[in-house]
This record gives C-alpha cells, structure tokens and sequence, in this order.
C-alpha cells in the first residue's frame, strides 16, 4: 500500500537513527500515537460542540453557528481562539491552588481513558490493557473529584450546590453504570476492551442483541455520568447559573467544557465497543482476508467512528428533547430504578447462559462453546439468548414496577387530569360596545 | 414582607446551620431583576423572601405631571410583554370617566389585538417556564409564533414590544390593508403549532414530574392572597374579567374560561394552553363580525376628566390589570394607582415555596408569570 509507506520509511528511519526495536516498539510509536489521538481527540471533542449546535440548530427551526468558514464550519477553532485569549480570572476569596488544578484533573480524567478505547484493530489502539473496562470506570470517576474541587474551591455557594450535585449524582450512577456493564462482561469473559470487541467479532453479534436492557442502562447512567441534560443538575443553569463552574472563565472554563464533551465521547465509544461491536463490522474482515492490513485499521476506525457518533448524536437528541430532572428525582431513579434494574439484568443474564449451556447437548441440540475470551453460541444459542434479552427487558419492567408501585413519580399519568372549560354567566358590562 | 431571620442554632438535618442563598437580581430566572433570598437546608427551602425595587421607575408619579393623553406609552413599560394591554387598562378607564362613546370598530380591533397580546404573553411565558425546566427546544418554538404576532404588531403600531397601541377614544389608525389576511393566517396555523408543544411537553414524564403537585395554592389561599388570572384559574376559581365585568367587545363573543383543579404548577401550565386555544377563538370570531366604520372617537382638544375617581380593571395576560384613577379637573391626574397582577401573584411565592427543592423556585417563579416592570413599576 503506496499511501501507508512513509509508516514504514519512518521504522527505517528510526532503525538507521541507532534506535534499538524495542525501544522503537515501546516508546517512539506509543508517543506518535498518543499525540495523534490527543489532537485528533481534541478536534473531535471541538466538533461535537459544533455538531451539537447544528443539530439542536435543526430541532428549533434555525441555523446555528454560519459566520465563521463556510456553514460556520471553523466556529470551534474561533471559539477556542477566543477562549485562549480571554482573561483567566480568579476569585478573590478562591482557594487558588485548587481552582488552578481542578480543571486539569477533569480534562486528564477523561483524556486517560482514550489510551485503552480501541478505535480500531492492531495499531489504533495504544494500550490494550487486560483490565481495559475497570481503567475506564477508576479513571473516569476520577472525574468527579475535579467537579468537587472546583465546585468547593470557587468559594461560591453556587458552585458549592453544583459541586454537592455533581458529587452525589456521579457517585450514585456510577454504580448502576458499573453494574450494568457486567451482563456483558459475563459473556465477554474479559475485561480487555480489545477483547471484548474481538469476542464479539468470533461470535459474529453485536451484545446489545444479547443485552437490550443492559445497553439501556448504560446509556442512561452514562448521560447521568457526563452531568447531560436530562440529567445536568450540577451546571443546571436555569437554578444554579451554571453549577460548579460558575467562577471559571476563559481557557480554565473551556477545559471544563472539553473534558464534558470528551466524557461523552469516552461514554459513547465504551457503549459502542461493549455493545455495538466496537470497530468490527461484517465486511471489515473481507480487507485483512484480501491482504490490505492498513487499509482494514483504517475502516475499523471509521466503523467505530460512524457508531460512537450515532451515540453521540443520540445524547445531542435527548439534550434538546427532554426538559431536567429534580435532584431528588434523579436519586431516586439513580437509587429505586437503574440499579435494581441492573442487578436483575445481571441475574437474567447469568440465567440465560445458565439455561442455554443446559440446553447444549440436549437431543443432539449445539448451542454453546467456551472460549478463552467470549462465548461461542450457535445459531440456536444465538436465538435463544436474544429471545431472553427480550424477555429479560420485560421481566425487568415488570418486576421494578412491582417494586415501585407507590413511587409518585411512577403514577404520574394516571394523576393527569383535564382542566375543565367552564362558561362563566356574562356579568355588566364595563363598557358596552359602541355606546 | 416577611424577613429571613438567619438562625444557626436551629435543628437541620445532619445539624449544619442553614445555608442563606442570594438569588438574583442577576440570576437566569428570576425572569429580570427579583432578587429571592432563600434559607436552604440542603437543597430545600426553608423560608424565603423576595427583595423588589431594582427596576423601580416611579410611573405613578411621573403620571401626576403628564397630560392624560401622554401617560399611555409609559403604561406601556409595566408590563412589556403585553404592552398592549397595560395601554387598554388606560385609555378605557380615561374614556369611561369621561363617558367616550367609543366606535364599535375600535373595540373590535382592541380585542383582536389584546388577545394577539395574550398569546404573545403565554407564549413567552411558556418559552420562558420551559427553559426554567430545562426543556430548552420549546423555548425557539415557542419564540416562532410569537414572532408572528409581533410581525402583526409591527406592521400596525409601528413598534414590536412597547406599541403605544391606543389613543384615548380609540385607535391612532385604523386596521392596516393586510391585517385580515395576517391575523386570518396566525388563526389557522396556530392550533398546530400549539399541539407540537403539547407533544412534547405535556404528556412527558419528566414534565409531569416536574410540574403535579409543585407550587400548590388552594382556592381559598388564592383568593386570600388576591391571586388573579391564570394563577387564580389554576386553582379552581373560575374569574374571568373578560366574562364578568366585560370590556372592549367581549361582551359579543363567546368563549370558555379554563379553570384547574388543584391549582399546581401543571394546572397553570394547562390553563395557559387552553386560554391561547380560547384567545384564538375570540380572535376568529372578533375577525369575522368585525364592523366597519371609524375607528375614533370624537374628543375635545385637551382630554380633562371630571373630578372624580374612576377604577377600571381588565384581564391582562397575567391577571386583573386595574388602574385607580383620581382626577381634580386638570389636564394632568392628581393620582394613579395601578393593580399590578405579577407583584401580587409573586406574594404566593413564598407560601408555594417553602418546603419544596431550589429547582422548584425556579419552576415556581415561572409559573407565577411574573414580569418586573409592572412589579417595581
């Protein structure tokens, strides 16, 4: 492949340099990597904001952001300009060393994460870690600690309330978003999101087939997670003005707003390697069978780009959709529905496989084969475990509407009532027309 | 008003001393410059009182030294969101007390347009509440139609937001050539675009959630505290100016007034709706009886009501806009008093608010409808 030869003229390069291989191998390319997949991640972190304003632009009947390049096309990069050149202020009264550093915290957390996303096979992944999932789960929840040292260092009682929020809700989704992972994990039997993706790729399906509930779960607890409407209490600018981060501005403030939008981004590409297969996609194999290696990483990564994105574009449509959840509101689905949910889908999805390796050898039947990384099921497995992801959605509803039957918010429809259109008599008149 | 006495020895939960929060008059959503003082155990309030007077102007005394005639467009600043309807609360009570026959054609047209104004307020109102709640998309649907009637405005008061509508004795001119048309096409898009909010708002879960059982003022409370308009018809009292005490030409149209039942913030935002269905339909009738005819009343050279004092009162957007006017025989008012409908509505805030979340004070807030102008006058 002509266009792939200066990677290789750079190996030479290298080589020639006096370089060993190993030290090419562990620390040349790991440093090309990150620094392109930093930039690349801050460019894509930039343009969500754009698409993000195009698309809520589309919902309300306007255009969005046009003056800048053509369809307002270099607005972020303006923004940005505009951001870095702005007064960096500090509040008198701030803890300055902590409302220095909390901005750092909260753009490293969710940079960190990108170093084990796998955006495509072989050489798009820079660490393939074997506790890939659990790294992004500590690290990503490392997250937080920023929102509160922000929120309390500010020194505002705004901020203060933001931070509170934030610590709270963060603390609470993350367990359900933990729990909900694990459904997947039990069939995945890895932790490495490599793995994980190549476990779905030799069993040919995506496991939100296998997880519809699980896929769900993730999905809310993962909006809850980034501080998104419907669930952006800590910055709920309509109450709080703008939550933790009232007193940051310029750059300080923008690090905030990129490392919002690089959370999501890292929600979005976990959903998509856990559950949408991550860059595998039926005909990708079709380019490594036919000996076009570079070419095959390269469509991964736009496989993976392309489904990451319609997540995204999902968390876009809610933003703009869905009006904001109360504070206590939110506990409570945190706490009474998502994770009760998420234990029963662990249970239902233990029992699945349970009854489908029960079933394998039965009259002949084949359904299932354990691997050392991801479960093989046949075709009747593969039937059998989708018509149980199904059933495991409808039992979960079920069951939580059982549990929380009394709950207010879940009897709200059957409180709605018609206001009634009453004919009042017609009184004196004050002024009698054309008198 | 009630004082916010900041006690730290006081049992709280986890016994921290309460937590004095400073709402305003910059904030979001006070919906201008209230400024909201509220003790917070937590995220709930405890007690609360709301500091008014940033946008005080002095209107009523600077109504003492102008001519009857130039008070008009200073009405126009109390409430400017329906200017014009502040500026009919006016030039009616000046023409009663000076017994103006006032054309039919006039009073037609004032209704048309008053009603225009009540849309154009609830609309606001709902742009405005919705984005209190977070659902922000409304708000620009919402501004869409608005814009319409501010077209419509424009194109006949010359102006978009403070009009001066109305001249004493009627119209400054009559309808303008497309006015038919104009007013017909807002009549029949609208119904449609009031049920797209409706999609996404009123059946929507986390709407309801946010909205039942938030704010409630029974009917006696409302009634105790003088609430009016839709705050008062939210809570079960069916009062309408509009049917008792009819004005302009509303005595020849037929309409219904929506009234609620457990006066929350979801029955207000209901009654809301359905008072825009109603105004369209008032609108389509006024348009289709609409009389011909001179649009003015003959007056004298300087407008000088009898000594005396006059109230008159009309259902604004927002409530019973009233103005008590006491005349001494000159050219210039010895004393105006307006019945602001927002600042007594806002005197529920706090008995509304006491024991719900912050983010019900801001919902609160907004369902009260309130417009500072006409608060601080």
């Amino acid at each position: 492949m002509l266009l792939f030869a200066p990677i290789d003229v750079l190996n030479h390069l290298l080589l020639r340099l006096g370089l060993s291989n190993d030290a090419i191998t562990f620390f040349v390319w790991p440093l090309i990597q990150i620094g392109l997949i930093v930039t690349l991640i801050a460019l894509w972190v930039a343009y969500a904001t754009y698409l993000e304003r195009k698309i809520s632009a589309f919902m309300q009947a306007r255009l969005g952001p046009m003056r800048v390049g053509p369809w307002g096309l270099l607005q972020p990069i303006a923004d940005g300009l505009k951001l870095l050149t702005k007064e960096d202020f500090i509040p008198e009264k701030a803890d300055r060393w902590i409302f220095f550093f909390a901005p750092y915290i909260a753009v490293a957390s969710a940079f960190i994460v990108f170093s084990v996303i796998p955006f495509g096979p072989d050489w798009a992944v820079i660490a393939d870690v074997n506790i890939g999932l659990l790294l992004v789960l500590a690290v990503s929840s490392i997250g937080v600690l920023a929102l509160i040292l922000a929120g309390w260092s500010s020194n505002s009682k705004y901020a203060l309330l933001g931070g509170l929020r934030s610590s709270a809700q963060m603390v609470s989704y993350e367990v359900a978003m933990g729990l909900s992972l694990i459904g997947a994990l039990l069939f995945a039997r890895t932790l490495s999101l490599s793995g994980i993706v190549a476990a779905q790729g030799s069993d040919s399906i995506w496991y939100v087939l296998y997880q519809p509930a699980g896929f769900m779960l993730f999905l809310i607890s993962g909006i809850a997670e980034n501080n998104r409407a419907p669930f952006d209490l800590p910055e709920a600018e309509s109450e709080l003005v703008a939550g933790f981060h009232t007193e940051y501005s310029g750059m300080r403030w923008s690090l905030f707003f990129m490392a919002e939008y690089a959370a999501m981004v890292v929600v979005a590409a976990v959903a998509t390697t856990v559950y949408l297969g991550g860059w595998y996609f039926p005909f990708v194999y079709r380019l490594e069978e036919t000996g076009h290696h570079n070419l095959f990483v390269i469509a991964g990564v736009l496989v993976f780009l392309v489904k990451t994105s319609l997540i995204l574009y999902f968390y876009f449509w809610l933003r703009w959709t869905l009006p904001r959840f109360r504070y206590d509101q939110l506990m409570d689905i945190g706490w009474k529905w998502l994770i009760p949910s998420a234990l029963i889908n662990i249970v239902l999805s233990a029992f699945a496989i349970f009854v489908v390796q029960a079933l394998n050898g039965y009259r002949g039947m084949k359904t299932i084969e354990f691997l050392d990384r991801g479960l093989n099921l046949t075709a009747t497995g593969k039937v059998i475990m989708i018509v149980f992801g199904i059933l495991g959605l409808f039992t979960t509803a079920v069951l939580l509407s059982r549990i929380n039957w009394r709950s207010r918010d879940f009897n709200l429809t059957v409180q709605r009532r018609n206001i009634k259109l009453v004919n009042l008599p017609k009184g004196k008149p004050a002024v009698q027309p054309g008198s | 008003m009630h004082q916010v006495e900041i006690a730290t020895t006081q049992e709280t939960l986890l016994d921290s001393p309460e937590m004095v929060l400073n709402m305003g008059p910059q904030h979001p959503s006070t919906h201008g410059v209230l400024r909201v003082v509220l003790k917070l155990d937590g995220e709930t309030v405890m007690d609360l009182d709301c500091d008014i007077g940033y946008l005080h102007r002095g209107m009523e005394k600077i109504a003492e030294n102008r001519m009857y005639t130039q008070i008009a467009p200073y009405w126009d600043r109390l409430d400017y969101i329906a200017a014009v309807s502040n500026g009919l609360v006016w030039v009616e009570t000046v023409e009663q007390m000076m017994g103006l026959p006032v054309p039919p054609r006039a009073h037609y047209l004032r209704t048309i347009l008053t009603e225009l104004n009540r849309i154009a307020s609830h609309l606001l109102w709902l742009a405005t509440h919705a984005l209190d709640i977070g659902a922000v998309t409304v708000l620009l649907w919402a501004l869409r139609e608005r814009e319409e009637i501010l077209k419509i405005f424009e194109r006949q008061f010359g102006a978009r937001l403070t009009c001066h509508a109305w001249r004493v004795g009627g119209m400054p001119n009559d309808a303008y050539d497309d006015f038919h048309k104009d007013v017909r096409q807002f009549v029949n898009n609208f119904p449609k675009r009031l049920d797209e909010y409706e999609t996404v708002l009123s059946e929507n879960r986390i709407w309801l959630s946010r909205t039942v059982g938030i704010g409630v003022i029974s009917a006696e409370d409302a009634i105790a505290i003088g609430l009016s308009g839709p705050a008062l018809r939210g809570s079960g009292v069916a009062w309408d100016l509009r049917k008792s005490r009819p004005y302009a030409a509303y005595a020849d149209m037929d309409f219904d007034i929506p009234v609620g039942e457990n006066g929350d913030t979801y029955d207000r935002y209901l009654v809301r709706l359905e008072e825009m269905r109603q105004s369209r339909r008032i609108i389509d009738q006024a348009l289709e009886n609409l009389p011909d005819g001179p649009v003015n009343a003959k007056l004298p050279k300087i407008v000088k009501p009898p000594v005396g004092d006059y109230y008159h009162s009309i259902e604004g957007p927002k409530g019973e806009i009233g103005c008590y006017l006491v005349a001494d025989g000159t050219a210039h008012p010895w004393r105006v008093r307006v019945r602001p409908p927002s600042f007594i509505n806002l005197q529920a805030l706090r008995q509304m608010c006491i024991g719900h979340l912050v983010a019900d004070v801001v919902a609160i807030i907004g369902t009260l409808d309130i417009v500072l102008g006409e608060i601080d006058r």
